[in-house]
């Protein structure tokens, strides 16, 4: 028998990185504001007296006041409900986004890395090809096809023009993982590969998936941004922060200059929280990285 | 300068010193009050495990560590303090009056400037000299240490260098500039042992050419015991035995000292030596509790050891230069105990008597004529061969039910690449593979899988081989859910594997890194034993522990295999423990089986030149044998597998070959490849490649 005494106890995976995590305040202060952007956009709505369709005839281009918290349009929408309403989905646009981005370079990487050889060469080939693709112009073009129908093909369309660079990182770090020795342990138990990857390979590269994930959140609510500001991706009557900022981007700099200054600023924000998050995150998950050691 | 006095004064004086650094579960004590003095010319050895303290010591020295890093005590060169200095002080003096040679060649050289140019480049920091002047003294210091045709070798890149002429280099750059003490941490550790007793053969030049001394920090007790005069054993950060090194091999005053010299499989008398491992692990160093850092592990544990640490204190008489750290050193003296009176004796010997004879028993493994060449091929898309790499080369060996079948050889030689086509079972390019009766030719997906329940592996690299993201209860259960074991089973199972190889079936929850390594290596042999193979192929499964860690391993792989009669394939590179383990060792090189036999046979009688300059090679844990040994020391490196030489592939090597040939005879070795011959009786199987063959007691003109 081995005794363990006591103090060899050492805290679990999960723990350390949260402690670490909860050390950075800037990160902290990051996910507490998405968290509270996600709040006000879900349950803002509830208790404001304005919906983003309500008209208010008695008060067009009002300033910000007690009534209206972020003014009012010409038309006498509420600028808080339709910023909320755009948040919305600028929220989920992002999220929805960078997981399946993520999870298309997590595959096709791991799978390209592991099997090596044809199944290598062809998904390399594919990965080269939509690099070279002009996303941007593409989506422009397909975006009256699939006009009226859900928004939501504009994000399969978003997250498809954007795994590629992470697949080939992922597709690298297989490449020197599978050549670890509890890959070959698998191996030789049985183990089917298709399990080894799901199993082994991609939980032992979680730590950049989650950052690429926080990363592709701003990326992609970003190029959503882009995309709505020239008249493609999301069409009214759906509002999106890009719709609202294409809407009144003129305002900007004159005595209206709200209308577009708050969309604005909240976008950026939220970007740099999501940022945050993700610097604290990858931090964290680095063991590396000198954080917070008392000096 | 207080130097060419003719008392004899400390070249280097280490008083109190100590070393911690912040991190995030507390302090790490990593030094704790080390003092030790070098006199001119003397080589003093520095022993421990690691995170014993032993390399943090010598980078406080050469003023290396990090800046978070706090340093405490004195560390006074030629008299002069050299803590408090500052990095450019200090840069005078490193390089010049101290060197130091590190442990990975390849890290230690930068890969984008010639080797001569290193060289000089450290002549010409310390000394006025011209650019052409250092190189010619870079070329002179290669030839030195032993660099052939070093005037062409000393334009060459790094990654040009084998690992051993690496350290060559490394060395040669150690004193080039005349150092009066030389710092080398673990110099040969990442070396195969015939590339090791080359380098501590240029050490020794090294020494004699500038009279420095050298401190030697190393785990390995036979390289200490050949080549220093005094030696400081640390446990724990500490310095818990010094003097000189008959002392402290002969007369070991210290419990741990006892337990590491016993803890060693012993070359030179094989399984005669019972192995007594020291229970436990080395204790953190972020809360060691206020007694002797030992005690946990120590069987002559009393209660005053657990409350007050023991200071080092002379053995017998005061001033006196062999200490010891332990209330009890008294005693032991007084009784002159031996590890074996102190550590209990594992009995794990198994008694071959009522086995069946060998030829009646059934193989497990057979290769016949296995060959694996691997295709060097150029270009991404037009891909063409350019030459093939011969990495196993016609092997044919047996393993029979209940047998250990040890495979040697230095890293190149195939044995990695044989077991890996072993555990593949695939149909080999060509020869045979045999596992278990199933010809691995002939056989369908699911036949395939069935076999791999019979058979499984331990990895040599306890960190790597459990996957760090998976608990212990789902890296032993993964073999069990895919071979279809019941869930309501398989916990069952689990705890009851936990308990086989010595662990609590509680830690099944915890995650590998909260183990020591040790331990994860018992938790690896623990999945291989899963579904209760029959033949385990071990891959190295202990040349990465710490030596004291080492004998409890190999004597719960010795207990395993008569408690579920196993069969094991044995490889690693240290020969002790094959000897100590195995019942029948082949010797490989450059994808040939050499020499094969009983190990008894083999390690005492070696008739290839080829394994008795392995068997020579290696250091033993012995200060008068291995000052007394006549050592073959083989010449350069192991060829390249992808151009092997013509006829017998060791002749560029063979100490025969070159010393005892003549002409005519060699020709046969350059014209024709040796085969496995029969050695000694016509009964015996011990047989050998070599046109000359001859068998030559190495280890016996010293064990008497």
């Amino acid at each position: 028998m081995t005794p363990v005494p006591e103090n060899s106890r050492h805290d679990s995976r999960g723990r350390l990185v949260l402690r670490r995590f909860l050390r950075r305040w800037l990160a902290v202060f990051g996910l507490f504001m998405v968290a509270l952007f996600f709040a006000f956009a879900y349950l803002g709505p509830d208790f404001y007296k304005w919906s983003y369709t309500q008209l208010d005839y008695a008060s067009f281009m009002q300033a910000p006041s007690a009534a209206h918290w972020f003014g009012t349009t010409q038309n006498g929408f509420d600028m808080f409900a339709l910023t909320m309403r755009g948040m919305q989905k600028s929220l989920i646009i992002g999220l929805v986004g960078a997981v399946l981005s993520t999870g298309i370079a997590a595959i096709v990487g791991a799978t390209a890395g592991y099997f090596a050889g044809w199944t290598d060469r062809t998904m390399i080939a594919l990965i080269d090809l939509l690099l070279v693709l002009p996303g941007f112009l593409i989506i422009a073009i397909l975006s009256p096809v699939f006009n009226g129908r859900t928004w939501l093909i504009f994000v399969v369309l978003l997250a498809a023009f954007q795994w590629m660079i992470t697949a080939r990182v992922v597709r690298s770090m297989t490449l020197s993982l599978k050549e670890r020795e509890f890959i070959y342990a698998a191996r030789f138990i049985g183990v089917p590969n298709w399990k080894i990857i799901l199993r082994h390979i991609l939980p032992n590269m979680s730590s950049f998936l989650v950052i690429d994930a926080t990363i592709n959140v701003s990326s992609l609510i970003l190029a959503e941004v882009g995309l709505s500001f020239f008249g493609f991706g999301v069409q009214p009557p759906d509002i999106s922060l890009g719709t609202l900022i294409n809407d009144h981007w003129q305002a900007a700099g004159t005595a209206n200059g709200y209308q577009f200054y708050f969309p604005a600023v909240l976008l950026v924000v939220l970007v740099l929280c999501v940022n945050l998050v993700g610097d604290g995150l990858r931090d964290a998950l680095d063991p590396n990285a000198e954080i917070g050691a008392p000096r | 300068m207080t130097s060419m006095t003719s008392t004899p004064e400390p070249l280097l004086e280490v008083a109190n010193l100590s070393v911690s650094f912040p991190s995030e579960a507390g302090t790490v004590a990593a030094v704790r009050g080390l003092s030790y003095r070098v006199m001119p010319g003397e080589v003093l050895g520095i022993v421990g495990e690691s995170g014993s303290g032993k390399s943090v010591s010598s980078l406080a020295v050469m003023g290396l560590l990090p800046r978070r890093a706090r340093v405490a005590g004195s560390i006074r060169f030629r008299g002069n303090e050299m803590l408090g200095r500052t990095d450019k002080e200090l840069s005078s003096i490193r390089g010049n009056k101290i060197s130091m040679i590190f442990q990975d060649p390849l890290s230690a050289l930068t890969p984008v400037y010639t080797v001569g140019d290193q060289i000089a480049e450290a002549v010409q920091i310390h000394r006025d000299v011209s650019r052409k002047a250092a190189l010619d003294r870079a070329v002179e210091l290669l030839a030195l240490v032993g660099i052939p045709e070093a005037t062409k070798r000393a334009a060459a890149f790094p990654h040009e260098f084998s690992g051993g002429m690496r350290q060559r280099a490394m060395i040669a750059m150690a004193i080039a500039n005349d150092p009066d003490l030389i710092i080398a941490d673990e110099p040969t550790t990442a070396l195969d042992v015939t590339i090791q007793a080359q380098i501590i053969e240029v050490l020794h030049t090294a020494k004699n050419a500038t009279g420095a001394a050298i401190v030697m920090i190393t785990h390995d007790l036979g390289v200490i015991a050949g080549f220093a005069d005094r030696v400081t054993v640390m446990y724990a950060g500490k310095p818990v035995e010094t003097g000189a090194v008959d002392d402290v091999f002969y007369r070991s005053r210290m419990p741990y000292t006892l337990g590491l010299l016993g803890s060693l499989p012993r070359l030179d008398v094989g399984k005669r030596w019972p192995l007594t491992p020291i229970e436990g692990d080395p204790p953190s160093l972020v809360h060691l509790p206020s007694g002797c850092p030992f005690s946990p592990r120590c069987p002559m544990r009393v209660e005053i050891c657990d409350r007050t640490e023991p200071e080092l204190v002379p053995v017998r008489a005061p001033g006196e230069a062999h200490s010891a750290a332990c209330h009890r050193s008294g005693e032991i003296e007084e009784k002159n105990l031996s590890s074996i009176d102190v550590f209990p004796v594992a009995q794990a010997i198994e008694s071959t008597a009522d086995r069946l004879p060998r030829e009646q028993r059934p193989a497990v493994l057979e290769l016949v004529d296995l060959v694996k060449h691997y295709a060097l091929v150029k270009g991404a898309i037009m891909r063409r061969q350019v030459g093939t790499v011969y990495a196993v080369d016609g092997i044919s060996l047996d393993i029979r039910e209940g047998e250990t079948l040890g495979l040697v050889g230095e890293s190149g030689c195939g044995k990695t690449t044989t077991i890996m086509e072993i555990l593949g079972l695939v149909r080999p390019a060509s020869g045979k593979i045999v596992v278990l009766g199933k010809d691995t030719a002939g056989i369908s997906g699911p036949e395939r899988f069935e076999v791999r329940r019979e058979m499984s592996v331990v990895f040599q690299d306890p960190m790597a081989s459990l996957d760090p993201k998976m608990p212990i209860a789902d890296i032993l259960a993964e073999p069990l859910q895919t071979h279809g074991v019941p869930p309501s089973e398989r916990s069952r199972r689990i705890a009851e594997l936990l308990q086989t190889v010595g662990l609590r079936p509680e830690h099944a929850s915890r995650y590998p890194q909260e183990f020591s390594g040790g331990q994860r290596q018992r938790i690896g042999i623990a999945r291989a034993l899963a579904l209760q193979p029959k033949l385990l192929v071990l891959d190295e499964p202990v040349s990465a522990l710490d030596v004291s860690i080492r004998a409890g391993v190999i004597n719960l792989l010795q207990k395993l295999k008569m408690e579920f009669h196993l069969s094991y394939l044995f490889v690693a590179h240290d020969l002790s423990v094959v000897r100590y383990i195995a019942d029948r060792v082949a010797v490989m090189y450059l994808g040939k089986i050499v020499e094969i036999g009983e190990v008894d046979e083999v390690f005492d009688l070696p008739a290839h030149p080829y394994t008795q300059a392995l068997l020579s090679a290696i250091p033993l844990p012995d200060p008068h044998k291995e000052r007394a040994r006549r050592r073959i020391i083989l010449r350069g490196d192991l060829p390249s597998p992808a151009d092997p030489p013509s006829g017998c592939r060791f002749r560029t090597r063979c100490q025969k070959f070159a010393d005892e040939l003549d002409d005519r005879r060699r020709e046969r070795c350059i014209g024709e490849q040796p085969v496995l011959a029969v050695q000694g009786g016509p009964d015996s199987d011990h047989r050998a490649a070599c046109h000359y063959a001859q068998g030559y007691a190495v280890l016996k003109d010293v064990a008497e």
